[in-house]
């Protein structure tokens, strides 16, 4: 058993790999609960197609393609809340147009790229594998920072999503905390991209979140089932890819997914078998 | 921080000079004018979308003042960070949120604490106070979505009375509410004016309005009428506000037919 655990860490892009799934499982599970409480699932899934023309650009300019990424995802977010604010445009009509625009942009300059390169399709399906010592670095940074401004603005972000009301009265900069979360989010995404690309982002920050939701009655305690359903999923689904040499980013995604699914059937109060045997107990 | 709790300590006023405000980019409420004194107890009634809760969402800055001013203290909105509470409508939160009562209840006190401090003994105490006051104190630990509608309104009657406000205004709190919470209610109203809290309160019921409160102010879009209940709610200034859904019976009663909603006078 041991073996099993410790071979795979033989190989240093393993170890890589896996510190890596644990951040980005983390991460992702934390913000991701604010994601599921407001109702911003389609912004995540917009923003990691909208950094498509960031990384099209980085690519013919020969820069770093994660710094591509990070612009185009902050440019997005600030997009987003530009058109949407004081209620102009409805949020997901605001996404919806900007995440379309900037996926035809994204795909228009890669058509002009010749020689479709293999870092590209890192972008669009992640490599977690192939996380370099550099990148690892920059996703423990950016890690740290976001959870950090997490933390630190817990009471006003707490505000700003539960009673906007009272986050008046207070004179809270609403607008302000509603754009840095959504370039939390934008960073959160772009870190998450090199685990899982940019079709599974949504499930990382989503399923976890939403999970934790259904075992939990406060906010603090949902963000920390969430990170550890996170981590656990980064762990787990690592080892199966490692083991049964599947994709993966796929593989961790559908961990996160079993675990959803087995706390929906199952958690207490909210899970569909208790409601079934409260029911029948009427 | 002491220059503006110095005055805080002048009795609560709120003057509103001209106030238009608009909402949806459609003028909802033109020109208003009125001046509340402290402690006074103000209903605010008009028909539905007469911009009632929209003259709230003003008051707290939720909407921006297209002309005119507001000022409470004599000061313009805004430079008072924490002496308006603001009970919102129940249907405006989000009941799914996991929050427990407490939780919501220490939010009042946000204002006070800072953003980035632990709570104090003291706003515990506070919270603890304002949770005992409603009658909710068995509930602290129990998510807001479990409770039932009266009890979630006390939820937020105990958060605005842990805000400590100089002025609470209160939007349809008698809509939708048990017996028993719309008097744990009024009962509230009657211990914050010994505080001399003001307090504005919108609502539908013209009677509660007559019977409870000092002043009312009846509004469509404009300001109708302004002073004592009873010389506010006359049968023509009704008509003016409620148009063609007014009635006036021969003895001198008005029955009004608001989306449903009968009331009698």
């Amino acid at each position: 058993m041991l073996d099993w655990l410790l071979a795979p860490l033989a190989y240093s892009f393993m170890q890589r790999g896996l510190l890596a799934a644990l951040i980005v499982g983390v991460l992702c599970a934390v913000i991701g609960c604010y994601v599921v409480l407001r109702g911003m699932a389609f912004l995540g899934d917009a923003l990691a197609h909208a950094i498509l023309p960031g990384v099209a650009i980085a690519y013919l300019l020969g820069g770093n393609l994660l710094v591509g990424a990070l612009a185009a995802a902050v440019v997005v977010a600030l997009g987003i809340g530009f058109f949407s604010r004081q209620g102009t445009l409805k949020e997901d009509t605001a996404i919806g147009i900007l995440f379309a625009s900037a996926l035809a942009l994204g795909v228009t300059l890669i058509s002009t790229i010749k020689t479709y390169a293999v870092d590209l399709t890192h972008i669009l399906f992640g490599n977690i594998l192939g996380v370099s010592s550099g990148d690892l670095w920059m996703t423990g940074l950016l890690g740290i920072g976001v959870l950090g401004v997490v933390v630190w603005l817990y009471k006003p972000f707490l505000v700003i999503s539960f009673d906007p009301v009272l986050a008046a009265t207070l004179r809270l900069p609403s607008e302000l905390l509603r754009n840095l979360m959504l370039v939390l989010i934008a960073l959160t995404v772009v870190v998450a991209l090199q685990t899982v690309g940019v079709g599974l982002v949504a499930a990382m920050l989503v399923t976890p979140a939403a999970a934790a939701y259904l075992l939990s009655r406060r906010l603090p305690t949902m963000m920390a089932i969430s990170a550890a359903i996170g981590a656990v999923s980064g762990f787990v689904g690592l080892y199966i890819s490692f083991y049964a040499n599947v994709a993966s980013g796929a593989a961790i995604v559908l961990v996160n997914a079993a675990i959803f699914l087995l706390i929906f059937l199952f958690a207490p109060r909210r899970g569909l078998v208790w409601q079934l045997a409260r029911d029948r107990k009427r | 921080m002491t220059r503006s709790n110095d005055v805080l300590l002048e009795p609560a006023r709120l003057e509103l000079e001209n106030v238009s405000v608009s909402y949806n980019g459609r003028l909802a409420l033109q020109e208003v004018s009125f001046q509340v004194l402290h402690g006074a107890r103000v209903a605010v009634v008009g028909p539905n979308g007469a911009g009632k809760s929209t003259l709230f969402k003003a008051l707290v800055g939720l909407l921006p003042i297209r002309q005119g001013r507001i000022l409470i203290h004599g000061r313009p909105l805004g430079s008072h960070l924490d002496c308006v509470a603001y009970v919102p409508q129940r249907e405006d939160i989000d009941w799914r949120f996991p929050v427990t009562v407490q939780d919501v209840v220490m939010m009042g006190r946000f204002g006070k604490v800072g953003w980035f401090s632990p709570a104090t003994a003291r706003d515990r105490q506070v919270v603890e106070h304002s949770l005992a006051q409603m009658g909710i104190s068995d509930l602290a630990r129990r998510p807001i979505g479990d409770l039932s509608g009266g009890q979630q309104q006390r939820v937020f009657l105990a958060r605005a009375l842990a805000q400590e406000p100089h002025i609470l205004l209160m939007d349809e709190p008698f809509t939708g509410v048990d017996v028993a919470t719309q008097e744990t209610t009024l009962e509230l109203l009657d211990q914050l004016r010994d505080r001399q809290v003001t307090i504005m309160i919108s609502t539908h019921d013209l009677r509660l309005a007559t019977e409870r409160f000092d002043q009312v102010i009846l509004l469509n879009r404009r300001m109708i009428a302004y002073g004592k209940p009873a010389e506010v709610l006359s049968a023509s200034t009704l008509s003016e506000a409620f148009g063609g859904r007014v009635l006036v019976l021969p003895q001198g009663d008005v029955a009004i037919d608001d989306c449903c909603q009968q009331d009698h006078l």
